[in-house]
């Protein structure tokens, strides 16, 4: 070994590093988020399928009687906001996986997590101005 | 495909997802049920339209709703409706097995299988189940 120098090694890149890529960083706190809005959406999810049934075919005005309910409204904005995150989450898993161009991949979360931004405050909007 | 180092060096070109639809993996029931549940999850996601829709309409006024009252009664709405409703609980279902698997239980291959299948008949059954309520309620 004479003759070499120590040398700590970097496992990343400098610009690796800047960029926040490699494991451990946004990935795991991801990883939990989608597991705990998957647990809410369990009983979440039922509730909408039984509160749509109750409501299959009724008018408008017993569709606004039913949301201005303030347990109603409170479950709706929760059902929003976990399906939206969930998704949100699911969907940049999937175009992670299969879109391997750095630009379209980019390009199509940022598309993506716009579309959804939007429809989570449209939706969530709405149910807020059934409330009140 | 990707063109990375193998450990000697070289440039290889290492396979990039989903390479494994093609001849790499026979498919299998633990294959096709973990691949469904990404395209049920990305179905949902365009089912978040119609949710949107409907909540965005009832909230605007009854006209706006009878315009999406009409599009669920229409064909291609039921159509929608029930291949969603089906969407969904495949979803559902397969994620509880999905959260089981993250607590750790369920990973023996018999087990995999048994719940692989439970999955795909509490589909079923579930999707069938709401329909036919939904038939008698209106």
């Amino acid at each position: 070994m004479s003759g070499s120098k120590l040398h700590v090694g970097v496992m990343r890149s400098q610009l690796g590093r800047v960029r926040g890529l490699g494991s451990a960083k946004k990935g795991s706190g991801e990883w939990w988020t989608q597991r705990l809005n998957s647990i809410a959406l369990v009983p979440l999810t039922l509730w909408f399928v039984i509160s749509i049934l109750r409501l299959a075919g009724l008018p408008h005005a017993a569709m606004v009687h039913w949301a201005g309910q303030p347990v109603n409204s409170v479950l709706l904005l929760c059902l929003v906001l976990a399906t939206f995150q969930h998704m949100a989450l699911g969907l940049q898993v999937v175009i992670e996986d299969y879109i391997h161009d750095e630009k379209v991949k980019l390009a199509s979360l940022l598309a993506m997590k716009g579309v959804t931004a939007l429809l989570a405050l449209a939706s969530a909007m709405a149910v807020l101005k059934l409330a009140f | 495909m990707m063109v990375a180092r193998s450990s000697d060096g070289k440039l290889v070109r290492r396979p990039v997802s989903p390479f494994m639809l093609g001849s790499a993996y026979k498919p299998q029931i633990t294959s096709v049920l973990s691949i469904t549940h990404r395209i049920t999850g990305c179905a949902l996601a365009v089912g978040t339209l119609l949710m949107t829709w409907w909540l965005v309409a009832a909230a605007t006024s009854p006209a706006a709703y009878a315009h999406v009252a009409w599009f669920i009664a229409s064909p291609i709405g039921i159509l929608c409706l029930f291949g969603w409703t089906a969407a969904m609980f495949y979803h559902l279902l397969n994620g509880i097995r999905h959260l089981a698997w993250d607590f750790g239980y369920g990973f023996e291959l018999p087990t995999v299988h048994a719940s692989g299948r439970g999955v795909v008949i509490g589909t079923v059954v579930l999707t069938v189940v709401v329909w036919l309520l939904g038939v008698i309620l209106l």
